[in-house]
């Protein structure tokens, strides 16, 4: 792996030792001492042309927890609010000696360029592209996923579901799935870990085309949860653009987008015993997800948050060191 | 001392070989091979050059004709000027193109369509024939005044505000009515403009899986229907650009079996490449109407080949490098194509055995012609090979291939969507009027004051 850009690209076998140095580096998290030094004198660059507070603090925790060097390249305050261009701005990292490039871009296939345009040779990491891809998200997804519902669930030697696959489980992915790189994201590498995923969204937030998807889709909440028995339900944020822009709104009103598609206690309830819910955030309480059921203990959106930093830290390593580390025996974290 | 060419051994349309003479701007003879009469003085008795050109085996086609160029003259020529775009049509074996209104200024005067016209003239590759813009400024609010740019020394036939489609139903309605007044013609953009906010490719399966926002067919089909049917109430003639989609074909098919006045046509690059090409997120590939998928392909060349889609029209958009070397959503839209367009016909419709060369003719020159009404008056265009005819001619040599480079191409843009493909066919000599504007498969400088020798034309109604 020299780049990680689309959940597509990823083999089985990439998935699963993705998720597995994942639950390496989220024991060492536990420890007094959290800072390794994997990656002391490298440079990681977070180029991040949208905002994006949570997911630029979740990759600079995990850079500075492997001990590497972190630039925060923000959109505004610098050069590109000006107007650089994207290939300059990769030229500039280029010349700065950057070894990694975390990119947020608006715009989808913006981390492909970087990554294959030849402005640069570092490794690209994909922090979100417009409506592509967002595959870290994908993988603490379902690297969470595994932890509860094969680990801590299947009452094994280990409680992170190490080795294992996701084959037999059910997800069920809920909202705006036209606009979402979590969805796509999480639709592909769910689909290549064995599980099976049911997308849930009025028509007009699913994508034309997304019949070609590995996954079955509805436009019914209530018959997917009581019917189908999902193991796992994420919820996906509506933006609240969605519902203006007068005749091109994608429905009549939030009220109604809660009334067919939030998640509450009366929906939690239609769930099996074991299920959880996700939430990739940040939420809006009220629309997509009650209060009731973000704070019930089925929701292990807080937990997201922190195997967000573990999954970040092994894509890190596994671009950054791994082939060395390969090489070099009795190395350990 | 102007100068005769004999081609000898040529086959007219890809019929039997033929020695063909350009005289004093016409097809003076053809003849059986080596039987053709030539004589080293013209018809004052003046001494001539005669060239000889040992065309065996090679094609020889009336001019292309071009009924959508965009030469970005005035206010682009960083991507493209007149010169250049034209030397590039003469490169690709035009000896007409029509030049679209969306410079800036916008074409939408008198004075503008004239100045196009005047640079045509004094470039002299090929004779440029501006289109007017159907409202002012491509605003899509009020008509422009189509009358002037018809009585112009332009003489337009062809409005369109490509680019923009005409969405207002009842100023398309008044388009098509007013044009009557002089035999024009709206060629329309048709794209209905909410059903395409923000978009970037063709809506479907590719665009699902790479999220980028979607122009989806309907928003061509539904317009060319209703413009169909606007052509039918007020009996008008309607052109359609750069037709892409199946259902598209359909809809101008089923307006012909209804006897509407509708002519279409489609772009070398639909007959060819298609909406997978967006995966490499190259913005090389980005053009509107996007590329479709593979079945529309298909219809596309269906279309052409039984006469549903009338001619081929490159929709030449030349685009500066930093228009392109950025994020797909950011680039430009569209790609270079006087080069290739007759390679891509070759290619895919008749080294398939879908077509002949005469109807390569058809596609490429007589019916783009007769759409823009440039094959009568002073400087016919798109007309048969017979003697007497202007000697508007392409040698074509079918059996060379080559790699596309962008750098050795002569439009000043780079943005071709073919980079290192191989394409069949050659253009080895263009003539117009007699001149030769490419030799040996290059470009030759007209002689300083030549004006191409197109006669000067008045406005008249």
């Amino acid at each position: 792996m020299k780049h990680l850009l689309s959940t597509a690209d990823l083999s089985k076998d990439d998935a699963l030792l993705l998720l597995d140095t994942s639950a390496q580096m989220a024991a060492t998290q536990s420890r007094e001492i959290k800072k390794l030094p994997t990656l002391r004198g490298r440079t990681v660059v977070n180029l991040f042309y949208e905002d994006s507070t949570r997911t630029r603090i979740s990759f600079e925790t995990a850079a500075k927890r492997l001990s590497a060097d972190v630039i925060n390249f923000s959109a505004k305050g610098s050069s590109v609010s000006k107007g650089e261009s994207l290939k300059d701005t990769a030229l500039t990292l280029h010349a700065m000696g950057a070894d990694a490039v975390v990119v947020r871009h608006w715009a989808s296939g913006a981390p492909a360029q970087l990554a294959h345009a030849g402005w640069l040779d570092a490794a690209v990491l994909n922090a979100g592209d417009g409506t592509h891809m967002h595959p870290t998200q994908a993988l603490l997804d379902a690297f969470t996923i595994r932890r509860h519902l094969v680990g801590l669930r299947g009452g094994g030697a280990d409680r992170d579901g190490v080795g294992s696959d996701l084959a037999g489980l059910k997800v069920a992915i809920v909202g705006d799935v036209l606009h979402s790189r979590v969805a796509r994201a999480n639709v592909r590498l769910l689909h290549t870990l064995g599980a099976q995923v049911t997308l849930v969204s009025p028509p007009t937030l699913l994508p034309v085309g997304v019949e070609a998807w590995p996954c079955r889709t509805s436009y019914d909440l209530d018959a997917t949860l009581a019917d189908w028995q999902p193991d796992a339900v994420m919820m996906l944020r509506v933006q609240r653009e969605r519902m203006s822009g007068g005749s091109g709104a994608f429905f009549p009103s939030p009220l109604e987008y809660t009334r067919y598609f939030g998640l509450d206690g009366r929906r939690l309830a239609l769930l099996p015993e074991h299920a959880i819910v996700l939430h990739p955030g940040p939420m809006n309480r009220g629309l997509e997800i009650s209060a009731e059921a973000a704070d019930s203990d089925r929701a292990v959106i807080v937990e997201q948050v922190a195997n967000g930093v573990a999954v970040r830290m092994a894509a890190l390593y596994l671009l950054l060191a791994h082939t060395e580390a390969a090489h070099t025996e009795g190395t350990s974290l | 001392m102007t100068t005769t060419y004999v081609l000898r051994g040529v086959r007219p349309l890809g019929g039997d070989p033929a020695d063909v003479v350009l005289a004093g701007g016409v097809i003076a003879d053809v003849a059986a091979p080596g039987a053709a009469s030539v004589t080293d003085r013209d018809a004052a008795g003046a001494p001539v050059d005669v060239v000889e050109i040992d065309a065996t085996d090679h094609v020889l086609l009336p001019g292309l004709v071009d009924l959508h160029t965009h030469l970005r003259e005035p206010g682009r020529e960083d991507a493209e000027t007149v010169a250049s775009g034209t030397r590039a049509a003469a490169a690709g074996g035009f000896t007409a193109v029509h030049a679209m209104a969306n410079t800036s200024p916008v074409a939408d005067t008198a004075g503008v369509v004239e100045q196009v016209w005047r640079l045509g003239q004094e470039a002299g590759w090929v004779d440029v024939h501006p289109i007017g813009a159907v409202t002012v400024g491509l605003g899509g609010e009020r008509l422009a005044e189509l009358g002037a740019m018809a009585d112009s020394a332009a003489r337009v036939r062809v409005f369109s505000d490509d680019g923009k489609c005409v969405h207002d139903p009842i100023l398309m309605r008044r388009a098509l009515e007013y044009v009557k007044a002089f035999d024009g013609v709206v060629a329309q953009h048709a794209q209905e403009p909410r059903l395409t906010e923000g978009a970037q490719m063709n809506e479907g399966v590719v665009s699902a899986e790479i999220g980028l926002a979607g122009w989806p067919a309907v928003a061509e089909e539904a317009i060319i229907a209703r413009d169909v049917l606007l052509a039918e109430h007020v009996g008008s003639r309607l052109h359609v650009c750069h037709l892409s989609t199946a259902g598209s074909v359909e809809i101008v098919r089923w307006a012909k079996g209804r006897g509407i006045d509708v002519t279409a046509e489609v772009t070398p690059h639909h007959l060819i490449l298609t909406d997978d090409l967006a995966r490499t997120y190259d913005p090389t590939y980005k053009v509107n109407p996007p590329l479709r998928t593979a079945a529309d392909v298909e219809a596309v060349r269906a279309g052409l080949a039984d006469g549903t889609i009338d001619i081929v029209a490159t929709d030449h958009a030349p685009h500066t490098r930093e228009d392109k070397d950025c994020e797909w959503g950011a680039a430009a839209f569209g790609m270079t194509g006087l080069e290739t367009a007759l390679a891509v016909v070759q290619d895919t419709m008749v080294d398939t055995g879908r077509m002949t060369w005469s109807d390569v003719a058809r596609v490429l020159s007589s019916a783009p012609a007769r759409i823009g009404r440039i094959d009568t008056g002073a400087a016919p265009q798109g007309r048969p090979l017979e003697v007497g005819e202007p000697a508007n001619v392409v040698l074509v040599d079918p059996s060379a291939t080559r790699t596309v480079d962008a750098r050795a191409q002569a439009t000043a843009s780079g943005n071709t969507p073919f980079a290192g493909r191989e394409l069949p066919g050659r253009v080895v000599a263009t003539f117009l009027r007699g001149r030769a504007t490419v030799l040996d498969g290059a470009p030759v400088a007209a002689p300083a004051g030549s004006s191409a020798g197109a006669p000067t034309r008045g406005g008249h109604r």
